[in-house]
């Protein structure tokens, strides 16, 4: 420990130029890649690299709400379980829940309750999952705005993607999306949420201390930031949903299945009037 | 962990074709799953294997650390499995402490790991008695993936959030709902069930 205090001391976190540790300017992001639509089983899932960051997320649901008595008879729950695995960080994280990833948790889930339209699905609940796989700060932006891909891979009705990312301060110096050293080392974090289309923001929490105007500013940046990541966002559904014709036909040819049963399909008619 | 549902007709179906030497997969009767194997894909841990088996995906991390020893073995290190089936990969795993198939596989593979003696226990002393490396084996499974090429339909609000949108109003309600979703059993979308 004593040789990490002094390597804080010794280090300038930001050097004559205004770079960055990692060669990055204040207002930079590190690089990002997100695919959307890969985990087999789910209703919708993503996939996330953000830096050193790597992050899987699903969603299953609408899905009928379990234990019953959770169950909103006006509208469906988002529930949100956040999970580090074991391997994702230095000092091994034991296995299962902790004080940290149920407040990860709870607050991803309220950051979604906002713009999902819970009211269209009494009685039900939409399950998102977080994994980190592995961790480099800002992991709770990575899983919210991998989430939020999955949400729309499941087709769950929202009013807007959310797309998150988080501001700080470090060496005095206000900087966007702060890694691991600069998250130790630096002076505070503020990790943001924001629904683009209408500039709400769904999650805003702060470790450490900020003027008032350092703290403008780092929103500023935050929110400029979650507009880039918000075109990443569409950018990994576009790829994933953009098909063309041929494609249709190459995965299904227009020759009956042996597990189709005679006669014609049964319509959404048979499922009773739209709406429940 | 609750059980899977298949239909009558699926199982009949794969029944059928079993007794002709076929499978729903088209493989072969002695035709393996593709295997794939990628190392260090976690650079946090000390070490990692990414395994795919067909669409099964399979991470597994390595994390060493330094402890005591047991006492009734003091001249060797620690092994440490454990697995779990993260809710995320099947419908049918929950979250939680580990359930009994959980702890079986960690327990089967520890002792494959253990009693094969690729790992030096020995080696992993430092002092005896006092101080001994800790290996843990932590295994994620059944990140099961799409297959390449898979694609699926956006549903109409995903269309709509991916940018296929009018104006920039607000539509609301209107952006569509998912289909209600069939059961393998063919019965009803689970949240019609009830009331």
């Amino acid at each position: 420990m004593e040789d990490i205090e002094h390597f804080a001391k010794a280090m300038k976190l930001i050097d004559a130029d205004g770079r960055r540790l990692d060669g990055r300017k204040f207002n930079e992001l590190r690089p990002i890649r997100i695919e959307a639509g890969v985990l087999r089983r789910a209703d919708g899932s993503a996939y996330m690299e953000w830096g050193g960051n790597k992050v899987l997320a699903a969603v299953y649901g609408p899905r009928e709400a379990h234990p019953r008595h959770l169950q909103d008879p006006a509208r469906a729950l988002v529930q949100c379980r956040y999970n580090m695995a074991p391997f994702s960080v230095t000092d091994r994280k034991r296995p299962g829940p902790d004080r940290r990833s149920v407040e990860i948790s709870k607050v991803i889930s309220e950051a979604f309750s906002s713009v999902v339209f819970a009211e269209q699905f009494p009685r039900t609940s939409v399950d998102i999952f977080i994994e980190v796989l592995q961790a480099d700060a800002g992991t709770r932006c990575a899983g919210l705005t991998a989430a939020s891909v999955a949400l729309a891979d499941a087709g769950v009705p929202m009013r807007d993607l959310v797309a998150s990312c988080a501001s700080g301060k470090i060496d005095g110096v206000v900087c966007l999306d702060l890694n691991k050293d600069e998250d130790n080392f630096g002076d505070a974090d503020c990790p943001t949420a924001v629904v683009p289309r209408t500039g709400e923001i769904v999650l805003l929490q702060m470790d450490g201390h900020l003027t008032s105007d350092e703290f403008e500013k780092a929103m500023d940046l935050s929110i400029d930031a979650a507009r880039r990541i918000y075109d990443l966002q569409r950018d990994a559904l576009r790829r994933r949903y953009s098909v063309t014709l041929e494609d249709i036909l190459k995965e299904s040819p227009p020759v009956q299945s042996p597990m189709q049963p005679e006669g014609r399909l049964p319509s959404e008619d048979d499922f009773g009037p739209e709406g429940i | 962990m609750s059980e899977e549902i298949v239909s009558e007709l699926m199982r009949a179906h794969v029944y059928r074709l079993a007794s002709t030497g076929q499978r729903l997969d088209g493989r072969a009767l002695d035709e393996p799953r593709k295997v794939s194997l990628e190392r260090a894909f976690v650079k946090t841990a000390e070490g990692s294997a990414r395994v795919k088996l067909g669409n099964t995906d399979v991470l597994v991390g390595i994390k060493m650390s330094v402890g005591e020893p047991y006492p009734d073995t003091p001249n060797t290190g620690v092994l440490s499995t454990s697995v779990e089936l993260i809710p995320m990969a099947s419908p049918t795993f929950e979250a939680g402490p580990p359930r009994p198939e959980a702890i079986e596989l960690a327990r089967v593979v520890d002792r494959g790991i253990r009693e094969s003696k690729m790992v030096s226990m020995e080696k992993l002393c430092i002092t005896p008695k006092e101080k001994v490396w800790i290996l843990f084996i932590d295994i994620h499974v059944g990140c099961t993936r799409k297959e390449p090429g898979a694609r699926g339909r956006l549903p109409a609000s995903g269309r709509a959030l991916a940018g296929e949108r009018h104006d920039g109003e607000d539509q609301g309600p209107t952006l569509g709902r998912p289909k209600p979703r069939r059961r393998a059993d063919g019965g009803r979308p689970a949240h019609r069930d009830h009331g």
